[in-house]
């Protein structure tokens, strides 16, 4: 299982590397929501710093879906699904490789947004232990939820409307434990941020798991 | 009997084939020749009735993944990615069935896609260097029983000697083929073996009776 | 596989002396309800009178997430059985959770309204179940394209998914919401809860019965007319195989099935 997931997210992310779908599309697109959400708010900047994490969590979110439709997209192409299902990869192994491609490139979107947000909002950075945790927890509890939703959605020629309105929803409570996380770990007290962390790895650890097992029985979906 | 959608494709199937058989499906574009290659090649369900294909009890979904491993399929869609190589496309999914590098090598070579081709992306390919990666990735896996689904269409002369060659070659090492085709000449002169399908129906009278084979493949 | 056709025909009604028998009583409830929500219960001391908002928002309320937790349950039964029985009751269940959930939320709005003169407050319960609303529109969309598929059991997995996740989501959803607002001043979480008791307590109890029997006779009669639905396109499939083969030029049922 693990050898395939390998094999698949190094396919996927030599797929990123080749057509630079996520940096040269998806990056900017982030660039684009924080700036717009400055326009919107009016760059009042006691505004903007205070809501910076939950604007910066907003943006993931967006970015997140449009990395989850262009991981599907990839295998929507010419007969892609059947190929995987008569590869001889293990679904389990399918789903962690996708998963996990999807989280690297979530990561380094939020790299790229972090950036954004110090700059053009003007926040102030302190408690990285906390804030890196809760990146890497909330990125998982995303992919995997994603790497599900979005198998679900991807057959189907509604799927671009269709994921945003079945997966926001089940991603309501990583916005609410990112951002609370984020905010414990900017200006409040950082030992209110671990136990929203902690929502976050357990959020995480249930679609990792439930992904590996229902993945198979989703990809048998034309 | 197979149902897609509410349609259902193949009303009422007949079929024997032995193993180390080359059987040659023909018939109308509609008939079901697609869907019963398919169906083979276990990615489709059964609605009623009952098949086995390499010992695999096609109305069991569990038996499905031992069977896919065993067979090799080639479509009408080429199931590879655009933004990689030939050789790329070719190494992953060999590696994805377990293929040694040496049968991946020797795969691409046997294509004659390891030279100039091997470094091309894919969306830079005609139609016929598709059809050959995928060919290659198929004869990568070393499958028991392929499925050639108009395999010579998009092929040029060249391409199309190599097919019946490999298919030769792989038959004699006890592979068992399964093919349809348009292209008839050909075609008949390579199977040992010609049935017909007419609307999702085999037509019993232009079928061969086979004569009785150690290994009943398939039994509809 | 699907199973052999019923030789009875399809009923054209959905009621049965038993649902006739439930309805009835049902509706007796709700007399005996109206009469102590609006007569013989009294008014809030706070309140007032916008406390009787309480008797049907909070029975929707639960209602609705029983009946997600029935859909739940339905989907993963039916990933185990793959009988048409639980493929039905989940959509069955989560139409009659829809309704339920807007009036819950339409309810608790204008109790908002009346009480704290906001027709949103972000009182907990309401944005969870907002959320929950909009889950249950995801499932339903993804219902109505998967049952355009045909064969119920090679569609089924997709929705059976979502549906199986619905219950599991709503009470992560719940819990985030719910820890998330009590960050902030206590009043928030009890803010629409008058204290109860007495007759308001009994008045709310008979709301919940009475709401449930509703919620059940519905739930009898959307599933039983999905379950004609489902008979409908089984017998839709004979004629269609009978039609491929006429084009095959083969007599009819021959030796091969």
């Amino acid at each position: 299982m693990f050898r395939d997931a390998v094999l698949m997210a190094g396919k996927d992310l030599r797929i990123e590397w080749r057509s630079r779908v996520t940096t040269q599309q998806i990056a900017p697109f982030a660039l684009l929501v924080i700036l717009l959400f400055g326009m919107a708010l009016d760059p009042d900047r006691g505004i903007l710093a205070r809501a910076s994490s939950g604007l910066f969590w907003v943006a993931v979110l967006f970015c997140s879906l449009l990395a989850i439709q262009r991981a599907f997209t990839i295998e929507a192409a010419d007969g892609g699904r059947d190929a995987l299902r008569l590869s001889g990869l293990d679904p389990a192994g399918v789903f962690l490789g996708k998963a996990a491609a999807i989280a690297v490139q979530l990561v380094a979107l939020e790299v790229v947004l972090a950036i954004g947000v110090v700059i053009i909002y003007g926040a102030e950075v302190t408690g990285f232990p906390l804030l890196i945790a809760t990146c890497l927890a909330a990125t998982a509890g995303l992919a995997a939820s994603g790497t599900l939703y979005g198998v679900l959605a991807a057959g189907l020629r509604v799927r671009e409307t269709l994921l945003p309105i079945l997966l926001l929803p089940v991603l309501a409570p990583v916005l609410i434990g990112a951002t609370r996380s984020f905010e414990a770990a900017l200006g409040g007290v950082a030992a209110d941020g671990w136990p929203w962390c902690g929502l976050l790895v357990t959020f995480a650890l249930l679609y990792l798991t439930f992904g590996t097992l229902a993945f198979g029985t989703l990809l048998e979906e034309s | 009997m197979t149902v897609l959608g509410r349609f259902p494709a193949l009303a009422g199937i007949d079929l024997e084939v032995a193993a180390g058989e080359i059987v040659l499906l023909r018939g109308p574009n509609g008939a079901g020749k697609t869907t019963l290659l398919r169906l083979c090649a276990g990615l489709l369900p059964i609605t009623r009735g009952e098949a086995t294909v390499l010992g695999h009890d096609l109305t069991d979904r569990r038996q499905w993944r031992a069977l896919r491993r065993r067979v090799g399929l080639l479509g009408h869609a080429t199931g590879l990615y655009d933004e990689l190589t030939v050789a790329d496309n070719v190494r992953f999914w060999g590696q994805a069935a377990g293929a040694p590098e040496a049968d991946i090598d020797a795969a691409l070579v046997a294509c004659g896609l390891h030279e100039r081709l091997a470094g091309l992306l894919v969306a830079r390919l005609s139609a016929g260097q598709r059809r050959r990666t995928s060919l290659a990735c198929l004869l990568s896996r070393r499958p028991e029983l392929w499925l050639l689904d108009e395999p010579h269409a998009g092929l040029d002369q060249d391409g199309r000697d190599v097919l019946d060659d490999l298919v030769r070659r792989a038959v004699a090492s006890g592979a068992t083929v399964l093919l349809s085709s348009h292209e008839l000449e050909r075609a008949e002169a390579l199977a040992d073996r010609v049935v017909t399908i007419v609307a999702g129906t085999t037509d019993p009278a232009m079928s061969v009776v086979p004569t009785p084979a150690e290994e009943p493949l398939l039994v509809p | 596989m699907t199973a052999p056709l019923d030789a009875a025909p399809v009923r054209a009604t959905t009621g049965s002396p038993g649902t006739r028998v439930w309805g009835g009583l049902t509706l007796a409830g709700f007399a005996l309800l109206l009469a102590f929500a609006f007569l013989w219960s009294p008014a809030d001391i706070l309140q007032q009178d916008a406390v009787r908002l309480m008797y049907v928002h909070v029975p929707t309320a639960i209602v609705a997430f029983t009946a997600c937790f029935i859909t739940t349950v339905a989907s993963a039964m039916w990933l185990r059985r793959k009988t048409e029985g639980w493929w039905v009751l989940g959509a069955a269940s989560a139409e009659v959770a829809v309704v339920f959930t807007a009036v819950c939320l339409i309810t608790g709005s204008i109790w908002g309204r009346i009480t704290w003169g906001t027709y949103w407050d972000w009182d907990p319960r309401i944005t969870s179940t907002t959320l929950l609303f909009i889950l249950l529109i995801g499932y339903l969309s993804l219902r109505r394209i998967d049952s355009e598929a045909g064969d119920s059991a090679q569609r089924g997995a997709r929705s059976a998914i979502v549906g199986l996740l619905l219950f599991p989501n709503v009470v992560i959803v719940h819990f985030s919401v719910d820890w998330w607002r009590s960050l902030h001043q206590s009043a928030t979480i009890t803010r629409l809860d008058p204290t109860i008791e007495g007759t308001m307590l009994f008045t709310l109890m008979l709301g919940i019965v009475v709401f449930s029997m509703l919620f059940a006779w519905l739930l009898v009669h959307r599933f039983r007319l999905g379950w004609i639905e489902e008979r409908v396109g089984a017998t839709g499939l004979d004629d269609a195989i009978e039609e491929r083969r006429a084009e095959a030029g083969v007599p009819a049922a021959g030796a091969t099935l």
